[in-house]
């Protein structure tokens, strides 16, 4: 079954590196690299950069979480090799 | 009632709910005493996870630092609550498959090496004791302030606690006792927040009132920025920690820390499958997320509060000393709060400029404690404010000796030393060794080390720099070998250490630190508490390049990489 897995594991990696890109663009590239620039847009009192750096990205990681926690469950199912 | 016997009344309270429930939660076995027993629902692990990682400083701390630091406070938001992304999809599925107790148990049958597990111990303990030596000295201060006893006093009924209930319940006791502490201190927090918020923008959520019109039209944020601008501070929303690049490294650091603090990582231990390990991962942050967004309106709100009330932009319309409201007077007697009169007005002007400034000490941490006092709030909200604050600083004392106690007991007592002992003597040196930790956390708390402010931060550069890498290849190549991940632990934890200590000087004496505590001399303006990243990086690049001229990793490790790799083996 060892093909199986390696396919099961790339599908995982995927998963992860999908994850981890929006992990990655709303904190380090929205809250940090891009501040200034999201700054200048505004949503209500908030400038959008600060947002982002304040409560946009920690909102984002909750969502994450949970999405990968679903997409590997159905991952599992998939290739077998859920817990019964 | 007045504000003293309230207190008493509910902190009394909810230590006899930690206690009876500790009493009720008695570890029978080691895999109780451990792992709970490993059948923790996932929403009630996610609780106690969020409770054993908020420490003080979460609950103290945090708002105060991003009440002074602004935009710049967001490095701590991001990074305390990111690294559990991390923790999800890099860690925990596949710890809670292998199965492990502890993470130097792991560490040592993944590496087939009992130096690998030594070592592994020795950055554990190195991380979880800085870090408990800070908790221990943020209950003595807790007690002292609301029971009005002095900091020795405070420090030794807290340590009691502690013990006793950590003792008898391990892990099991622990888990249910942090569900209890996090109820208490996600409601201690978010009261004041919503009280404060309702006052000044009319929304009662916090995060929605921190984006919203203050009654005369204004945002609150620009509001804010207006005040602080024109006292001569920097723009509230605007001002960046150091340098992109530092604010950058900084967050990266306290991600990978928190992925990489073993009291953290055990708690993924205790849940029944690998589906409930990354399930509950999410639990915990938005247990988390709900103290974490609202952090950043308690911060807005009590600067403006506190602006608000001392400094008017005409300074003669300033606050006069001799009319300090009650809250200014009691931390003054705590000196944490400090006036020097420059002028000789008899006014408080407190302004950017360090000639003219006359609140000469605002100390950061006392922003959250104060902030119900300084907005008026009735006695019961301040008295729920103490004992919310000591729920942080135990729940996390007991986790991180817990972590301590464990890494003893079972990595090096039965798992190096004397693997022949039986479970029921294990259990009694888990319980020794715990009452060891308590004591040596004890006495630094007694004796604080010049370098307790400095150990949260050091505590993560350390786990950032040399577990979170080393679980990671565990997981991630098949190909590392033991010789590479100790190779990479010892470096990483090595060049963290060295960089620290060269500008804080060694062990946090002023005298030793030879190149100076100032940016010029550091290494792309990166600030000490943020080199983690840079020591994990190390870390990782060590580790590849001595795998490349070492001996290969056995076919039966390989196997064992596969198999957690998958939920189920087929």
């Amino acid at each position: 079954m060892a093909g199986n897995n390696n396919s099961y594991w790339k599908a995982n990696i995927a998963l992860i590196v999908k994850c981890l890109s929006i992990w990655f663009v709303v904190s380090y590239l929205f809250g940090i690299v891009l501040v200034d620039v999201l700054n200048t847009v505004r949503m209500g009192g908030y400038k959008l950069g600060f947002w982002f750096a304040q409560q946009g990205s920690i909102y984002t990681f909750v969502i994450l979480v949970f999405y990968y926690a679903k997409s590997m469950g159905k991952i599992d199912k998939e290739f077998g090799v859920d817990e019964k | 009632m007045d504000l003293q016997t309230l207190t008493f009344l509910f902190v009394g309270v909810t230590f006899a709910l930690y206690i009876g429930i500790a009493f009720w939660a008695r570890a029978g076995s080691t895999k109780e005493f451990y792992v709970a027993g490993g059948g923790i629902h996932p929403v009630a692990n996610g609780m106690a996870t969020a409770a054993d990682w908020m420490s003080a400083a979460s609950f103290i701390s945090m708002a105060g630092l991003i009440a002074f630091y602004g935009y710049g406070g967001s490095v701590f938001l991001m990074g305390w609550t990111g690294g559990y992304v991390l923790l999800a999809m890099l860690l925990a599925p596949y710890l809670r498959k292998h199965g492990a107790f502890t993470v130097p148990e792991f560490i040592s049958d993944r590496y087939y090496s009992k130096t690998a597990r030594v070592v592994a111990v020795i950055c554990l303990i190195i991380a979880s004791v800085t870090y408990v030596i800070g908790q221990m000295k943020g209950i003595g201060v807790a007690f002292s302030r609301f029971l009005e006893v002095d900091y020795e006093t405070g420090l030794v009924s807290g340590m009691v606690i502690v013990a006793f209930y950590a003792t008898m319940g391990g892990m099991k006791g622990i888990t249910y006792t942090q569900i209890a502490q996090y109820v208490i201190m996600i409601i201690a927090y978010t009261i004041p927040a919503i009280f404060i918020s309702f006052m000044l923008t009319g929304n009662p959520i916090p995060q929605l009132g921190l984006g919203s019109e203050m009654a005369d039209g204004t945002y609150l944020l620009d509001k804010l920025d207006q005040v602080v601008t024109q006292l001569g501070f920097a723009e509230y929303t605007t001002q960046a920690r150091l340098s992109t690049t530092n604010m950058f490294v900084y967050t990266l650091s306290l991600m990978i820390g928190t992925a990489g603090l073993p009291h953290v990582i055990m708690r993924f231990f205790t849940v029944s499958s690998v589906k409930a390990a990354r399930e509950s991962a999410g639990w915990a942050l938005v247990f988390i997320a709900l103290l974490y967004t609202t952090a950043p309106a308690v911060a807005a709100m009590a600067r403006l509060n506190l602006m608000q009330t001392i400094d008017q932009p005409n300074a003669e319309q300033n606050l006069a000393y001799a009319d300090r409201p009650s809250w200014f007077k009691n931390w003054e007697t705590t000196g944490l709060l400090k006036f020097e009169d420059k002028n000789n007005d008899g006014l408080i002007s407190y302004t950017g400029d360090k000639k003219t400034n006359e609140m000469v000490k605002v100390d950061r941490d006392i922003m959250v404690l104060a902030n119900p006092e300084i907005a008026g709030l009735p006695n019961w909200v301040i008295a729920i404010v103490a004992a919310g604050g000591l729920a942080a600083a135990l729940s996390t004392a007991a986790g991180l000796l817990l972590a301590i106690a464990s890494s003893i007991s079972h990595d090096l007592l039965k798992g190096v030393w004397r693997p022949n002992i039986t479970e029921k003597e294990e259990l009694r040196y888990s319980r020794i060794s715990m009452i060891g930790a308590i004591l040596i956390a004890g006495y630094y708390g007694f004796n604080p080390p010049d370098f307790a402010a400095g150990t949260v931060a050091l505590a993560f550069g350390l786990a950032a720099s040399s577990i979170f890498p080393a679980l990671m290849m565990g997981i991630f190549s098949k190909k590392m070998n033991k010789e590479g991940a100790i190779a990479g632990m010892l470096s990483g934890i090595g060049i963290t250490l060295l960089y620290v200590f060269q500008h804080k000087g060694i062990m946090f004496v002023k005298s030793t630190s030879f190149l100076g505590d100032m940016d010029p001399n550091w290494f792309l303006g990166i600030e000490p508490n943020a080199f983690g990243a840079i020591g994990a990086v190390v870390n990782f690049a060590v580790a590849f390049f001595v795998m490349s001229r070492t001996a290969k990793v056995p076919a039966e490790v390989e196997q064992m990489v596969e198999n957690i790799r998958v939920p189920a083996s087929n």
